[in-house]
């Protein structure tokens, strides 16, 4: 018998969830998103209690969430920062600047730092194209970025 | 009264609208097919080839693999501006197809040259080399070069015991996924990451041996390309031959018999058990025995357990368990290892036919040769892959040393043939070795789903009733219909049975006795579509069922054939239990002849 171990209150709000979508299969997408809401990230051992909660293969709900960029299985950091990747972001510049986050930070897209303060991500458009590039810390909003701009950015949340 | 005519009103209904039938022209033929058919399925049924790489179908088994994503099938309709997908696409009234029109044929090239611009170009020395259906439709379309030079996927190789990942050959046709999900219900892949990435995986990645897989192979039978390929071992066999410390014994399985032909160009359904006889003694084992002597050894053990269980529930023993589920097929128990982990007290604890010959080869006849195991080799012939997994469980070695050293599949055995040279046509017949060669039809047609429990009805038939059978034949236990079920009766007791083949089937019916729904005495269960003559491990039929058809009727040919029909009179079963094991189900067989399960299910520990 292989186990699987999870705690005791995240196992309650995890089959919660599954009950409010009344643990039926083809509400996996939006169960896996409460689920994230709620913990942050999906990591295996939550997954694997999803999938015996909807009754569906852990390999199908692993699949669901790696296909959608949406999902993640590392936890974000304290700081989540997400890069505007919109058309009127992108021609002002912003990969330079998440080039810049990237060398500041040393993680790559998707990847949380070691000490577990900042995470990167890329978004679609925030609707904030008349501060191009645009980026968001948190619920805080940085525009006309430049890549100079990120080390300053960085030490206020230090 | 009223309603039971609406419903025979609403059926008719229903079946003429089943009917309709819808005009169309296919390269220039006039066809009528039945409405809701894709072009590709009108095209074939009106003879016209339409070449596929992602569909898959095994017909009469309920299973459609149509993801409409190779676009290999891509045909040309007139009035539609882009190409059409003919497996899914469906035909309409009029519609003018064109499928090997020079758009047709260019874009048909072009989307073979794109996959082939990731695939490995290792055709030489890949296993499905020979076999593949990618290699054989580059050559169809005469590709001799790609234009095309793209990235080059670098997956790890996943070898399990039995079964081999090797997922940079993986054109993403998802035949595999749609197998291990909808057919066998054990869900271990699924399309995982997207884009480039892409893959066919199981949950986290994890090596298959950690999944929920049942090694039953069906997607290797599937895949079309060399992703997916059974661990081949003829080569430490070879060895093994050439050692002279080693005596090497072969065993092979009734439906392999039924099935080698096809590699040697003999059509489905050929019998070549003299020949397959006479090859495997030219290759060079030491003695070629018979699995069908432990499938009856098995019916001895598993009839015996079967009515000892019987005969309590009916002297009114509560904790008896019933119905009783057979045991020999080795998917079949991976899966309710997995799947039914509440149950593992019904099936029969009798050991599978490869199990009991290996056990019986390293014990009761290494003792006749006078020789220790360990300077014994048992190989077995299986159309299986699962079996591979199976010889290699733990509770099946002594201090290590397996009862069954290698397990090769139906392909691997042609293999061998080709490897040493022996022209398979023109072998004479020739005879198995005794006294672990000797077999009866009850033997043979475990080969075919519904074969084991008819084997184990004519035993226990007459052991229970203490008369002699009247008819041996009991055709309604026969069929490829998904579960059946049958009562036979024993002299005024009904004997009620299921059988399922297919996971899925098989899924079905045990959730019914979980649930109370059904009463049966036996159940019998295989893993492979048809039941081993299926088995993943025979040669590949590129999902044409017929063939499974025709080797399933060949089975029951080569039971007509033998002299001896019930096992019980198999006199080298009789001579075997008089000189050592004493009876079935006694204290030596227990020992050697039964095992035990495991709880293999998942389960997610709550920490307080």
């Amino acid at each position: 018998m292989a186990r699987v171990k999870l705690s005791e209150s995240k196992a309650k709000k995890i089959k919660e969830i599954c009950a409010a979508y009344g643990n039926k299969a083809g509400e996996a997408i939006n169960v896996l998103h409460q689920v994230q809401g709620e913990f942050g990230y999906l990591p295996a051992e939550v997954q694997e209690l999803i999938a015996l909660e909807l009754n569906v293969p852990v390999a199908t709900i692993y699949g669901i969430v790696t296909f959608y960029s949406f999902f993640t299985m590392i936890p974000k950091g304290e700081h989540p920062i997400s890069i505007c990747m919109g058309t009127a972001c992108y021609v002002r510049g912003a990969e330079k600047v998440l080039d810049e986050f990237k060398r500041q930070l040393g993680i790559g897209i998707g990847e949380t730092t070691a000490d577990g303060k900042f995470s990167l991500n890329c978004l679609r458009c925030v609707g904030a194209c008349g501060l191009a590039p645009v980026a968001m810390i948190g619920e805080k909003v940085y525009g006309r970025l430049t890549p100079d701009m990120v080390k300053d950015i960085l030490n206020e949340y230090k | 009264m009223q309603s039971a005519l609406n419903k025979d009103l609403l059926n008719s209904k229903i079946s003429v609208v089943k009917m309709e039938m819808i005009n169309l022209t296919i390269d220039g033929k006039a066809i009528q097919a039945e409405k809701g058919l894709s072009i590709l399925k009108a095209a074939r049924i009106a003879g016209i080839d339409i070449p596929t790489l992602c569909y898959y179908e095994l017909n009469g088994q309920k299973l459609e693999n149509r993801p409409g994503g190779c676009r290999v099938c891509v045909v040309e309709v007139e009035g539609r501006k882009n190409l059409a997908p003919a497996c899914a696409t469906e035909i309409m009234e009029g519609m003018v197809v064109h499928t090997h029109s020079l758009r047709v044929v260019n874009a048909r090239r072009t989307v073979v040259e794109l996959i082939l611009s990731d695939h490995p170009s290792d055709c030489l020395s890949c296993s499905k080399s020979g076999h593949c259906e990618l290699q054989s439709l580059a050559q169809k379309l005469g590709i001799r070069e790609i234009p095309f030079k793209g990235a080059q996927s670098t997956y790890r190789k996943d070898n399990s015991p039995a079964i081999i990942r090797d997922v940079d050959k993986c054109i993403m046709c998802r035949r595999c996924e749609t197998v291990c999900n909808q057919l066998q219900t054990v869900g271990a892949l699924s399309a995982v990451n997207r884009g480039f990435e892409a893959v066919v995986a199981t949950a986290f990645e994890q090596d298959l041996v950690k999944s929920s897989c049942t090694m039953c192979g069906q997607c290797v039978m599937a895949c079309p390309v060399g992703a997916l390929s059974e661990v081949n071992q003829t080569r430490q066999v070879i060895q093994a031959i050439n050692n002279p410390d080693k005596t090497v014994i072969v065993q092979t399985a009734p439906a392999v018999r039924v099935a080698l032909g096809e590699e040697f160009g003999y059509p489905a359904g050929t019998i070549v058990t003299g020949k397959m006889a006479a090859a495997l003694r030219r290759i060079g084992f030491d003695y070629v025995f018979d699995t069908d002597f432990a499938a009856d050894l098995t019916i001895m053990e598993e009839g015996t357990e079967l009515l000892g269980r019987i005969s309590k529930f009916m002297n009114g023993d509560k904790d008896v368990k019933l119905p009783i589920l057979t045991s020999c097929c080795p998917g079949w128990v991976n899966f309710f290892e997995t799947n039914f982990p509440d149950m593992l007290d019904v099936p029969s604890t009798a050991k599978s036919p490869q199990q009991m010959f290996g056990a019986v080869a390293k014990n009761y006849w290494a003792e006749k040769l006078g020789i220790k195991r360990e300077d014994m080799v048992v190989v077995s012939i299986m159309p299986c892959v699962a079996k591979k997994y199976e010889c290699q469980r733990d509770e099946f070695k002594e201090n290590g040393n397996p009862d069954v050293d290698y397990s090769l599949t139906t392909r691997e055995l042609a293999e061998l043939i080709k490897q040493f040279n022996i022209d398979f046509n023109s072998l004479e017949d020739e005879d198995f070795d005794m006294p672990l060669g000797a077999s009866t039809g009850a033997a043979v047609i475990f080969g075919a789903t519904g074969g084991v429990i008819e084997a184990a009805v004519r035993t226990a038939y007459e052991v229970f009733t203490k008369k002699p059978l009247e008819k041996v034949d009991f055709t309604e236990l026969r069929g490829l219909e998904g579960v059946r079920e049958a009562t036979v009766d024993f002299n005024g007791t009904p004997i009620h049975l299921g059988i399922a083949h297919g996971l899925g089937n098989a899924r079905k019916l045990l959730e019914k006795v979980r649930k109370g729904e059904v009463q049966y005495h036996a159940i019998e269960v295989m893993a492979c579509p048809g039941g081993c003559i299926g088995g993943a491990g025979q040669p590949y039929h590129h999902g044409d069922f017929s063939i499974v058809e025709k080797r399933f009727e060949a089975i029951y040919q080569e039971d007509k054939n033998k002299e001896l029909r019930k096992s019980h009179e198999n006199p080298y079963i009789k001579q075997l239990y008089d000189e050592y094991f004493g009876e079935p189900c006694g204290e030596k067989s227990h020992h050697l002849l039964h095992t035990h399960y495991f709880d293999k299910s998942k389960q997610v520990e709550i920490e307080a």
